[in-house]
């Protein structure tokens, strides 16, 4: 199998390095033979799939029909979504209201409970896995069905609520509050970007709050002054997988709502009501339509999120961007 | 702040982050009217019957649901780890043409939400006939097989970076192909990632519920989690206890994977920010 790149090719020396030439030609084949199932799975999962996804958003394509057979309406499904459709508009409150609020909750709590746990004391890795825990159960369906119990009529949070004599509401019924239990259950899960926290506090170097304390500054100024710009490119790392996760919350609202979104449209973020277009009311067209503005939105926001981390990322010098 | 507080504030914050699961493991062992009357997290009359009744709730039992679960989460894992791995070995060690622009797209991928594809992808599947088919698991594998996971790439990549290129270098003297260079020297020493990967994929597939939703049409063809929401639509009060029980036995393996490979787990979000 070697033998071709042995060959020191006596006959012919003029040619330069013609040994390297086959090497160079044997890896380039190689690295398309190792590439092909990632090549295949980008054409036919991803790529293919992207452009039939675009072309239906033009069409009122449903699966009743043959794909042939769909009806070309132009823009039709973008006229209807941004100015027919109230429960598009709705989703995109609920999703956008959701993101706001549970990503910076979370992310405050995984940053506190990371400060705490920020020191070398024994146990510290029992508790750091503790807490991670929920990061890895709370995007189950199973969790998400213990979620919404517990904040039933009669679920614990009421029993616990019951004890100082405060009568609680049926918190996942009230159109008021339903998206409330949702953003709780996402900021439990708070352990995965506390984690990343914990390594990022890690690497500030010590030698910074020891020089501050010398110049007598209090504990509060260290923070502002030395953990939050040197935990910078940490938290951003964070903020922008949390808010990507976070418009795309799916199960928790599906549970709660049984697959409609309610109550009164409370839960209906966003991936839910695509769901609902394409696969209940089998309005693929429109669901297509909806997805291709998920992305746009999402890529957006991503652009948005790195044009804006320019003004408040502190990288230092020896680090690479 | 000082030690005394630190750990009772810690401790507090224990207790508020493991009450639900303490909650679920205690209400799955409770009577119908104790989940109704009893507020407290240990059940008076010990009632493991719940887990029976939910196992036999549905005209197929949860064994064959948690079956076709292990068996996806098992395929996926064999998928990525494979894929994955020979698409890292070329992005990472081999140079060929517009590799550049390749490893672009594959970053570009990261952060496509999967929901911009499901709807192209399950007329794709279902026009192939391989939605509700003979092969039902076809639509969920055969994208992991394929290295769609460009997390797991990624992380790869990350990692085959920092095997040193001497080795190869040395191999390369030898007069070993790439072939051989990833067989003898990549393999072996990308044991590390491969284990991460093999973790979380079972993990993410274990818990992942869009796209078998989507996916799977038939009632024997369910995994654990689609099962788990028909306990939603029967809706009676009487089947708390048991939609519990099996809400709690599907967390199981997942909490088996957390006690067996915590360290791991942990350290694997710090070096790739892998979400868990």
């Amino acid at each position: 199998m070697t033998a071709s790149t042995l060959s020191p090719a006596p006959v012919a020396p003029a040619a330069p390095q013609p040994g390297r030439r086959a090497r160079r030609r044997q890896e380039n084949l190689a690295g398309y033979v190792f590439l092909s199932p990632w090549l295949l799975g980008l054409l036919g999962i991803t790529a293919i799939p992207m452009l039939i996804s675009l072309y239906l958003s033009f069409t009122d394509y449903s699966p009743l029909i043959p794909l042939t057979e769909a009806n070309w309406i132009g823009l039709e499904n973008y006229r209807r979504m941004f100015t027919a459709d109230q429960s598009y508009w709705h989703a995109v409150q609920v999703t956008v209201t959701f993101a706001l609020v549970a990503v910076p909750l979370k992310l405050a709590a995984a940053l506190a409970v990371a400060l705490l746990l920020n020191r070398t004391m024994r146990g510290i890795s029992v508790f750091r896995g503790l807490f991670y825990l929920p990061s890895l159960l709370g995007g189950s369906v199973a969790l998400a069905i213990v979620w919404v119990s517990m904040f039933n009529r009669d679920g614990a949070f009421n029993s616990f609520l019951a004890i100082f004599g405060i009568e609680g509401l049926p918190w996942v019924n009230d159109p008021d509050w339903a998206l409330s239990t949702l953003i709780l259950l996402a900021v439990w899960q708070f352990g995965a970007p506390m984690v990343i926290f914990l390594a990022g506090l890690k690497q500030v170097p010590v030698e910074l709050y020891e020089a501050a304390s010398v110049d007598g500054a209090s504990p509060w100024r260290k923070f502002v002054h030395i953990t939050l710009p040197m935990l910078s490119p940490v938290i951003f790392f964070n903020l922008v997988l949390e808010t990507i996760n976070g418009f795309q919350g799916f199960t928790s609202a599906f549970v709660l709502s049984n697959g409609t979104g309610g109550p009164v449209d409370s839960t209906l973020m966003y991936s839910l009501n695509l769901y609902i277009a394409g696969f209940v009311d089998l309005n693929m067209g429109y669901a297509s339509a909806m997805a291709w503005v998920f992305l746009l939105v999402i890529g957006a926001i991503t652009v948005l999120l790195f044009n804006t981390g320019r003004f408040w990322v502190h990288y230092s010098d020896n680090e690479e961007r | 702040m000082r030690f005394p507080f630190r750990l009772a504030a810690l401790l507090l914050i224990l207790a508020i982050v493991l009450y639900p699961l303490v909650w679920m493991v205690g209400t799955s062992f409770k009577s119908p009217q104790e989940i109704v009357n009893n507020i407290g997290l240990i059940p008076r009359e010990f009632t493991p019957g719940n887990f029976a009744d939910g196992w036999n709730k549905f005209d197929v039992n949860f064994g064959r649901f948690f079956l076709n679960s292990a068996l996806v989460s098992l395929l996926t894992v064999a998928g990525n780890t494979i894929s994955c791995l020979l698409a890292a070995y070329a992005f990472s060690r081999l140079r060929f043409r517009l590799r550049g622009i390749w490893f672009g797209v594959m970053i570009g991928t990261l952060l496509l939400p999967g929901h911009v594809l499901i709807i192209p992808q399950y007329i794709l599947f279902r026009s192939l006939g391989w939605v509700g088919g003979d092969w039902p698991y076809l639509p969920l594998l055969l994208p992991q097989f394929l290295a769609t996971e460009a997390f797991f790439v990624f992380l790869m990549v990350q990692f085959m970076r920092g095997i040193p290129r001497e080795l190869d270098e040395a191999a390369v003297i030898d007069g070993a192909s790439p072939y051989s260079i990833f067989r003898h020297v990549i393999l072996p020493l990308s044991r590390p990632a491969l284990v991460t990967t093999a973790i979380f994929s079972f993990i993410w597939t274990w818990n992942d519920f869009f796209r078998q939703l989507v996916f799977l049409s038939d009632l024997k063809d369910y995994t654990a989690p689609v099962a788990l929401t028909l306990f939603i639509d029967s809706g009676s009060e009487n089947a708390v206890g048991p939609m519990f029980a099996m809400s709690l036995l599907s967390l199981v393996p997942v909490f088996l994977f957390f006690v067996a490979f915590q360290r791991l787990l942990v350290e694997g979000i710090n070096t790739s920010g892998l979400k868990g």
